[in-house]
């Protein structure tokens, strides 16, 4: 039978884990905010990037370039983006097993881990890594997008790997994060509907709008596709950051919940139990003096 | 009566640097200066780290683009830069730093160096030096 003095410490310590927790709530909420505020502001590029790819991919369509090239696929390249913390719910854990799933549908996979989570599941279950990209920090640059999508577009032109793909965290709202698989390369360009549509009606001499390409159609693809690619590595590296803060809000909401549940039902024992002592100590005074009379 | 227009856009990865009706677009293309006035015909071109400069009402505002290109169509201007900052952005120290950290680089003759990069890096550097200085 516990004493009362277990119940009061008991209370203090899941008391203090209550604050913790709040605590890292409005954390979490705060950076959410500046996370969500990032993803947004990508916006307009990402979209004006996917419009002109999309014109000068029907403009160029016989244009070689490596990026391009669609090799058999054999060896695949998986980037996998974690959270570099825990504390954040299901989110982690949910990324990972889909990661584990994919992985497990070819013969010859290549991992490229960024976020600590990924790197420490993968080292744990003995698998090789290619590289690893840790510590990213709170404010994502456009610069640490390019840095990884950069390695990958290297091996991909050495022929090192054959396909690569992005597994990320996609913000859907505050309460849903879904683990998407991309592929990032060959880049498979977006088709331009608009001028694939003008096309069909006009003649199919002139299609859509006529560009003057400078320097030419092929120089301007040759920038254009390494910079899609980079992009949609940031795009990815944003949208899990927010991810994760919002995984990591509800976690922390649930758990001060949780907490404010377990200090109501200890102190109720508690009062519970000094109840039943002031009870006891009543019935013996009462017994004694009943036994004096 | 009011001047013709156009769309202007400029962005980054990160951000919309800039977004008006404005009447003339001065850009340094990999090709050569090149402006653009309202209704120009449709144009996709790279452009070089240098300063874009856009003129509204009459007034020139300058930004430091450290490469990317631009779009034209439609009457509207898209400028998709890797980076652009407004002149009072820039952190001039930070600009000197660099540069004078590519010229040690490009001096050093030391076959480690990638040389393109360091270049690209000055380049950079003094696109931004030039900008915050206000020589426009």
């Amino acid at each position: 039978m516990p004493a009362l003095r277990d119940f009061r410490r008991r209370i203090k310590s899941v008391k203090s884990t209550q604050k913790i927790c709040k605590a890292m709530k409005a954390v979490a909420t705060a950076k959410m905010a500046r996370a969500q505020a990032a993803v947004l502001a990508a916006r307009p590029y990402a979209r004006q990037l996917h419009e002109v790819l999309g014109r000068v991919g029907t403009a160029s369509r016989d244009v070689e370039n490596p990026l391009l090239t669609v090799r058999e696929p054999k060896k695949i390249c998986y980037v996998v983006v974690t959270a570099d913390r825990g504390l954040c719910g299901g989110f982690n854990s949910n990324l990972l097993r889909t990661a584990t799933r994919e992985v497990q549908k070819w013969d010859d996979v290549r991992l490229v881990a960024v976020g600590r989570k990924a790197r420490n599941f993968f080292r744990f279950r003995g698998w090789k890594m290619d590289a690893e990209f840790v510590g990213l920090g709170e404010n994502i640059r456009f610069e640490q997008g390019q840095e990884i999508a950069r390695f990958v577009i290297d091996k991909y032109i050495a022929g090192e790997y054959d396909a690569v793909y992005l597994i990320y965290s996609k913000f859907v709202n505050v309460l849903v994060q879904q683990p998407i698989v991309t592929k990032l390369l060959p880049v498979e360009p977006p088709a331009d509907e608009e001028g694939a549509e003008q096309a069909e009606e006009a003649s199919p001499k002139k299609a859509s709008v006529e560009y003057i390409f400078e320097p030419s159609p092929e120089a301007v693809l040759n920038y254009l596709l390494p910079k899609y690619v980079e992009n949609s590595v940031y795009h990815g590296l944003i949208e899990s950051k927010a991810s994760e803060q919002s995984a990591r809000m509800m976690a922390m909401d649930a758990a001060t919940k949780n907490a404010g549940e377990m200090i109501d039902r200890l102190t109720l024992q508690m009062n519970r139990l000094r109840q039943e002592g002031i009870t006891k100590e009543l019935l013996d005074i009462v017994g004694g003096a009943a036994a004096l009379e | 009566m009011a001047e013709q227009t156009q769309k202007v856009a400029i962005v980054t990865p990160e951000r919309v640097v800039y977004g008006e009706e404005a009447r003339f677009v001065q850009a340094r293309g990999t090709e050569g200066e090149l402006g653009i006035l309202p209704l120009h015909t449709p144009l996709i071109t790279s452009l070089a780290p240098g300063l874009l400069r856009v003129q509204k009402d009459g007034k020139w505002t300058v930004f430091a683009v450290s490469g990317g290109f631009l779009e034209v169509r439609d009457n509207r201007v898209v400028v998709l830069a890797n980076a652009a900052e407004r002149p009072e952005e820039i952190d001039v120290e930070r600009a000197k730093r660099a540069k004078e950290r590519a010229e040690q680089r490009l001096a050093s003759k030391d076959p480690e160096i990638d040389v393109p990069r360091a270049k690209a890096a000055l380049l950079r550097a003094l696109t931004r030096l030039e900008a915050a200085g206000g020589k426009h």
